[in-house]
């Protein structure tokens, strides 16, 4: 068990591509970490760096108190399933889970011994005998798990764990991997594109985006305090609604209406100032009737997402001529007919301002520290003060174990300068602790 | 028939339907001529490989023997015929053992390593390897065999075969190491096995078929070269099957065809046999470990 710290982390491909980008960051022990992106953004590049498979070409890497970053992989102390699993299909299940001990010189009896239990606790007693291209895909997945297990690693890596099981297979197994991750209490990284996959999964999430971290953060707070538009864009079912808007004394203008201004921002930004405004397809209500405050837009799809209802609007645009889409979430039997107009009211302290592609925090009062990151889970807090990285923006913040979870990590001047992440929407953050992982 | 209400008015096109079928008929008969045909042409020399070392009095005709084992005991007679059997089977086994172990070392390599201008030598080698063992390096070969004191000796003939089934052995092998996914052997070596473990224990065994294939290859390729041995082996009690075939003759110069079949029998069984075990054994399938 070990935890995992990243220092300025860079990889320069030898064409001169840039897969990484001086990374900071400091995974807990213990902490199921998720790593978030795009295809190509640099993720899988980046577990293959911890594992050693990729050499860095600048910065360390640090697991628990060693310096791994020149060491081969098979010394680090990691195991690794791959998203093709890669069991090796010339020997049996019980080979399988055995190699790691049979590389390490562990006698045949002891390795069958060995197999045999981890089998039984992965549910896989009977399969023993058989080759990896006779189980299901569900049943590689755990050989791949018991095989990385059977030597005990510090460290689990996982590339895209649930990507090779079709839908229905890829719920239990999250499940079972979850619950996996709890009883063994081993620090584990997984990459994955599927933003549903880092929420439900992780303790913690780094977002990237070409080669750098956009946010870090626990699945709460990357999905209701994006740090910006990237993320806000990246994480939900739905994608946010981000939409340009003007800011007019304690109200925004949002194409043609009038929206209260979320009251902690207000002393950030001037009359007149272009920003982007933010909000959820789910917090938004559609009423068939004017109301205020509310965006009115001609309904012109309705999609069926099963308990509920996913509503496109139109929205007018500056001059009479078709504006914007807006995209909000209608409870079953609330759907509108197409061709209506409707009102979409932002519910209270759940929109969000972007300026410059960046969240507007709160500034708040030094030790008013009611911060829902506290409370969503021990990794959070342990993840920050354990580390031993002094000098990135992550640690350097005043308020060490508020602000870095759930600020932006690249951005100094906005996510860097204010101290108190996430207080935004002060209601909805406080509410926001009881859903956490804790 | 069973198209629903559309069936009735089908009558009106018996007439040409029954044409079509005679027609049909016809020319499924010119087809089965046809390849019966070529069936027959492929497959009389075979059956006169199977009658005429029984045949009392062979000819090159085939025609129903009159049962002798007499050919088998003459054959034996020969002091050359058995013991050049077992020196076809020193020369292509050793040469398959050479050709395999350096073709798959090479193969890993260069399926693996990013080379500068890779694919150009291994196509350049494919070109060339093509004239090593031809009749056109003969002479130079020989020379080289003669300065190396390798002439009347196996192991010349053993190096000069190997070198000329190389190249194609790496190119076909490359290709079998290049349909195995990298992540196999990344997965060991997170495990900590080693680049000697991970070629031995996880490398060669899921190349097997591949390997099967150019050890089949070269020992049939050996088994039938004619030139290099005829050329390089002076003494007749090293020389293989294919070199002593040719020395088959009666008292009048005439082929002898009582010993020539029977010793092309003889000399053809165990190719035979060595396909049928490696089909059997290796089978050419691969269990699949990783999901598509």
């Amino acid at each position: 068990m070990a935890a995992i710290t990243l220092h300025r982390l860079g990889k320069v491909y030898p064409g001169g591509v840039r897969a990484l980008d001086a990374l900071d960051l400091a995974i807990a022990d213990g902490e199921f970490f998720a790593l978030l992106g795009p295809s190509g953004c640099g993720k899988t590049t980046l577990l293959r760096t911890i594992a050693g498979l990729e050499v860095a070409t600048e910065g360390t890497v640090r697991i628990g108190d060693r310096d791994v970053t020149d060491l081969q992989p098979g010394r680090r102390d990691v195991a690794m399933v791959f998203q093709d699993y890669a069991l090796f299909p010339h020997m049996t299940v019980e080979e399988n889970i055995g190699y790691p001990l049979r590389i390490k010189k562990v006698p045949r009896a002891a390795r069958h011994d060995k197999a045999t239990e981890t089998a039984a606790e992965l549910g896989l007693t009977g399969l023993l005998d058989r080759r990896p291209g006779q189980l299901s895909g569900g049943q590689q997945q755990r050989v791949a798990l018991a095989r990385a297990m059977a030597c005990h690693p510090q460290v689990f890596l996982l590339d895209e764990p649930l990507s090779n099981l079709d839908a229905r297979l890829r719920l239990e197994a999250r499940t079972f991997l979850k619950r996996l991750q709890r009883e063994l209490g081993v620090t584990c990284v997984f990459v994955t594109h599927d933003q549903a996959e880092a929420l439900a999964l992780a303790d913690r999430i780094a977002v990237l985006e070409s080669g750098r971290i956009r946010q870090v953060g626990t699945p709460v707070e990357v999905f209701r305090q994006p740090a910006n538009t990237f993320v806000a864009g990246f994480i939900g079912s739905t994608p946010m609604n981000l939409l340009d808007a003007e800011v007019a004394g304690d109200a925004v203008l949002v194409a043609g209406a009038r929206l209260p201004l979320p009251a902690p921002v207000r002393a950030l930004v001037a009359d007149g100032d272009r920003v982007v405004y933010g909000v959820r397809p789910e917090y938004l209500d559609l009423h068939p009737a004017p109301v205020p405050g509310a965006l009115a837009g001609r309904v012109v799809v309705v999609e069926n997402l099963g308990s509920s209802s996913l509503v496109s609007l139109d929205l007018p645009g500056p001059d009479g001529a078709a504006g914007a889409g807006l995209q909000v979430v209608v409870p079953e039997g609330r759907e509108p007919a197409i061709g209506s107009t409707g009102w979409a009211v932002p519910r209270d302290g759940r929109s969000l301002v972007y300026r410059n592609g960046e969240l507007l925090h709160a500034t708040e009062p030094a030790g008013a520290t009611t911060d829902p990151a506290h409370a969503v889970g021990p990794a959070a807090d342990s993840s920050v003060t354990d580390s031993p990285v002094t000098d990135s923006p992550v640690t350097d913040s005043p308020v060490t174990d508020s602000s870095v979870t759930g600020s932006s990590v690249t951005d100094s001047p906005v996510g860097g300068s204010v101290p108190a992440g996430g207080a935004v929407a002060g209601s909805a953050a406080g509410s926001g602790a009881a859903g956490g992982p804790a | 028939m069973t198209a629903g209400p559309a069936t009735p008015p089908r009558p009106a096109t018996a007439g040409p339907g029954s044409t079509i079928g005679w027609r049909g008929g016809l020319a499924q008969i010119g087809r089965y001529t046809f390849v019966s045909l070529v069936l027959g042409f492929f497959a009389l020399p075979l059956l006169w490989l199977a009658t005429a070392p029984f045949d009392r009095t062979p000819t090159i005709t085939t025609s129903l023997p009159e049962f002798t084992l007499d050919n088998f005991r003459a054959l034996l007679d020969n002091p050359y015929a058995l013991r050049s059997l077992w020196n076809s089977i020193l020369l292509s086994g050793g040469t398959a053992v050479l050709v395999v172990t350096f073709a798959a070392l090479a193969a890993y390599a260069l399926s693996r390593v990013r080379v500068p201008g890779r694919d150009a030598l291994l196509y350049g080698l494919l070109l060339l390897s093509s004239i090593v063992t031809g009749t056109a390096t003969m002479v130079p070969l020989y020379e080289l065999a003669f300065r190396l004191n390798l002439i009347d000796s196996r192991l010349g003939v053993i190096l000069i075969l190997s070198g000329g089934l190389l190249p194609a052995a790496i190119f076909i092998l490359k290709d079998f190491m290049d349909g195995t996914p990298t992540s196999y052997e990344e997965s060991a070596r997170v495990f900590g096995a080693s680049p000697v473990q991970i070629v031995w224990q996880i490398v060669l065994p899921m190349v097997r078929p591949g390997l099967a294939t150019v050890a089949v290859w070269a020992v049939a390729n050996v088994w039938g070269n004619f030139l290099v041995p005829f050329l390089l082996l002076r003494n007749p009690d090293k020389a293989p099957a294919a070199v002593i075939m040719y020395t088959l003759y009666t008292e009048g110069g005439q082929a002898n065809l009582a010993l020539l079949s029977t010793f092309s029998l003889l000399y053809s069984l165990p190719v035979v046999l060595m396909f049928v075990f490696v089909s059997s054994r290796y089978g050419f399938r691969f269990h699949g470990g990783i999901k598509r």
